[in-house]
């Protein structure tokens, strides 16, 4: 029985009592998750929480083992990441899938290139392309000085826009963000989060995979934690301080053992 | 998205593109280095072969054009395939190999010019197929299997030419049916006064369609992307292998067509004919701004890299100097470009 959001419709994105194994390897243990429309759910975890089994399950590259994945209440079973794609689950990689060589239009239209003219003279609809990246880059809030300049010139928070802008261009509804702040510095981070609102603030269901709380929290609407394959906590913004996440994704009690233990070492 | 974002900024307006100065516009482009230098030797065998009106007599530039286009064709499907980030070494055999099968297929099994044209074609676009596909598929360097092929064909070359005629060439393909109109099509002088050989002519031809094609279509976009990075492409949904077996299959369909026009233009083959000519047309590439890596590069720039080799093989002559400095002035054209080539596309990357 799907569940619903608040307001009587099923959630976008919902996972019930899902589990992954590798041979006898649990990847995923029972994870139940919701993701609706217009809000960030954050992912945490640490090294081998499961994340990236997790997204692999939402964008097709894996199959789960056992539980329910629906899509607006209707259960789904992505086969390939492109069976994913068509369902509207966009997935954004840490390597964001883009050519540094080449400009920010063509990258933005990659493998997916509109084209006018027909026949032997169909060719690519370049001022289209120019004039949709450069708007669609600026609702994110992102003023591109010239559509023409490679991706490779780019900060890496603005290439983060250029995917997420691509993604929402091209109908994602669910929008994985995989690590999109890991590999960029304080001030970068925080333009890449003003990115995942923005995303959000366009209705679509953002999930946002992180290990560091301190970036989850500021931007999430509910952090679900998750450790060794399981869900270890499920918080709504409301019910959940930031201290408290940074001690559930520690471990807790296990970070208060080792700060005893490092106590203890610079004591001797 | 239907979405409407309240604090969506507004289009950005014109003047900010503006802000990017003409002058940096054309650094940036890959092909405007091999133009310098395309000017730049022109204008050295403006000088030092005045004593043959480099620069003011049309049969001059007739004759180092004719010259340029035996590069500049095949030229043209290899700057493609370095833009799509592979090497093919066997495109300069292929001459030879697609020339003798039009003379065997003319003058020993007799059959007519046209039939026999098709089949040459066919010839070079399966030897193109296998070598993509052995590329794609066993993801070996691209280096390693067409200097495979470029040694298989530089032998078959020679054995089957020996076995057939008893000899080193196959002659009097001119004998064929169909010959003349085949001569008028691929081998003919189009401005007779000055000797402008119609070779000239598809050559600018083939390097207008694979520009439009590099330039304005998606499959452009795909040849951009499968050299630039293979893995992210593929993860957007470009058929990088696909894309990629299509450039090898072109590069030896031209090389194949150039063997039928050269074969046609001498009315016979060299069974070592086509050899070491490969380097000259990547040298065209590169000159032209194509980066070694893939990803990057232009089919207008291997036209001027193109026309550059052709000016230093008539110009060394004109001027008087021994034919074996070609080879010299060459190298030193391939270096001297890759730096300025370098140095310009860092400059104008800076400067955005």
């Amino acid at each position: 029985m799907a569940e619903t959001n608040g307001k009587g419709a099923p959630h976008l994105l919902e996972f019930e009592h899902v589990s992954k194994y590798f041979g006898n390897v649990l990847a995923l243990k029972d994870v139940s998750l919701d993701v609706d429309a217009g809000e960030v759910t954050c992912i945490l975890g640490d090294n081998g929480a499961g994340k990236s089994t997790l997204i692999k399950i939402l964008s097709g590259v894996y199959q789960h083992d056992a539980g329910v994945v629906r899509v607006d209440g209707q259960e789904v079973r992505f086969t390939s990441p492109r069976d994913a794609r068509r369902a509207g689950v966009a997935t954004v990689y840490q390597d964001l899938a883009m050519v540094p060589l080449m400009s920010i239009w063509r990258n933005f239209f990659l493998g997916e290139e509109p084209t006018k003219g027909r026949g032997p003279a169909s060719r690519f609809d370049i001022s289209f392309a120019k004039k949709t990246a450069r708007e669609h880059m600026a609702q994110m809030g992102i003023d591109i000085r010239d559509p023409d300049q490679p991706v490779g010139t780019l900060s890496g928070g603005e290439r983060q826009a250029v995917a997420i802008a691509r993604a929402i261009y091209f109908g994602a509804r669910v929008l994985i963000l995989d690590e999109p702040t890991s590999a960029l510095g304080v001030k970068q981070a925080g333009v890449v989060l003003r990115y995942i609102v923005r995303a959000a603030e366009h209705g679509i269901g953002v999930i946002f995979i992180t290990h560091n709380p301190h970036h989850a929290f500021p931007v999430g609407d509910h952090f679900v934690l998750l450790n060794r394959g399981r869900v270890i906590g499920d918080h709504a913004k409301q019910g959940v301080t930031r201290e408290q996440l940074v001690r559930e994704m520690a471990g807790g009690a296990e970070l208060d053992a080792l700060t005893l233990e490092l106590e203890g070492v610079v004591q001797t | 998205m239907t979405a409407v974002d309240r604090n969506a900024a507004p289009a950005p307006p014109d003047e900010r593109l503006a802000r990017v100065s003409v002058v940096t516009r054309v650094l940036k482009r890959p092909d405007t280095g091999a133009f310098i230098g395309a000017v730049a030797v022109f204008l050295l065998f403006a000088y030092t072969a005045r004593r043959v009106n480099w620069a003011g007599d049309a049969g001059v530039w007739s004759t180092w054009l004719n010259t340029a286009a035996y590069d500049g064709i095949v030229a043209v499907p290899v700057a493609l395939l370095m833009i799509g980030g592979e090497f093919d070494l066997s495109s300069g055999v292929m001459i030879g190999s697609s020339g003798l099968l039009l003379g065997i297929l003319t003058t020993q099994a007799n059959w007519n010019i046209w039939p026999s044209i098709v089949v040459v074609i066919l010839f070079g676009l399966a030897i193109g197929f296998l070598n993509g596909f052995t590329v794609v598929k066993t993801r070996l360097p691209s280096f390693i299997v067409t200097l495979g092929t470029f040694f298989m064909l530089r032998g078959l070359n020679a054995g089957a030419t020996i076995k057939i005629t008893g000899g080193v060439s196959i002659n009097d393909i001119d004998r064929a049916p169909g010959f003349g109109f085949a001569h008028k099509l691929f081998a003919s002088t189009v401005w007779a006064k000055y000797n402008f050989g119609v070779a000239v002519l598809w050559w600018l031809g083939l390097t207008i369609v694979a520009a439009w094609v590099l330039a304005r279509t998606r499959f452009g976009n795909w040849i951009f992307s499968a050299g630039g990075d293979p893995v992210a492409a593929r993860n957007v949904g470009v058929p990088v292998a696909r894309t990629k077996i299509l450039l090898f299959m072109t590069t030896s369909a031209v090389a194949a067509l150039w063997g039928i026009m050269t074969a046609v233009s001498l009315r016979g083959m060299q069974s070592n004919e086509g050899v070491g000519r490969e380097f000259e047309f990547i040298i065209a590439a590169v000159v032209g701004g194509c980066l070694l890596t893939g990803g990057y590069g232009s089919v207008v720039g291997a036209a001027f890299g193109a026309a550059i080799i052709g000016m230093a093989q008539i110009g060394i002559i004109s001027s008087g100097w021994d034919s074996n400095w070609v080879y010299f002035f060459e190298g030193v054209v391939l270096v001297a470009a890759v730096m300025l080539n370098t140095a310009i596309r860092r400059r104008a990357e800076r400067a955005r």
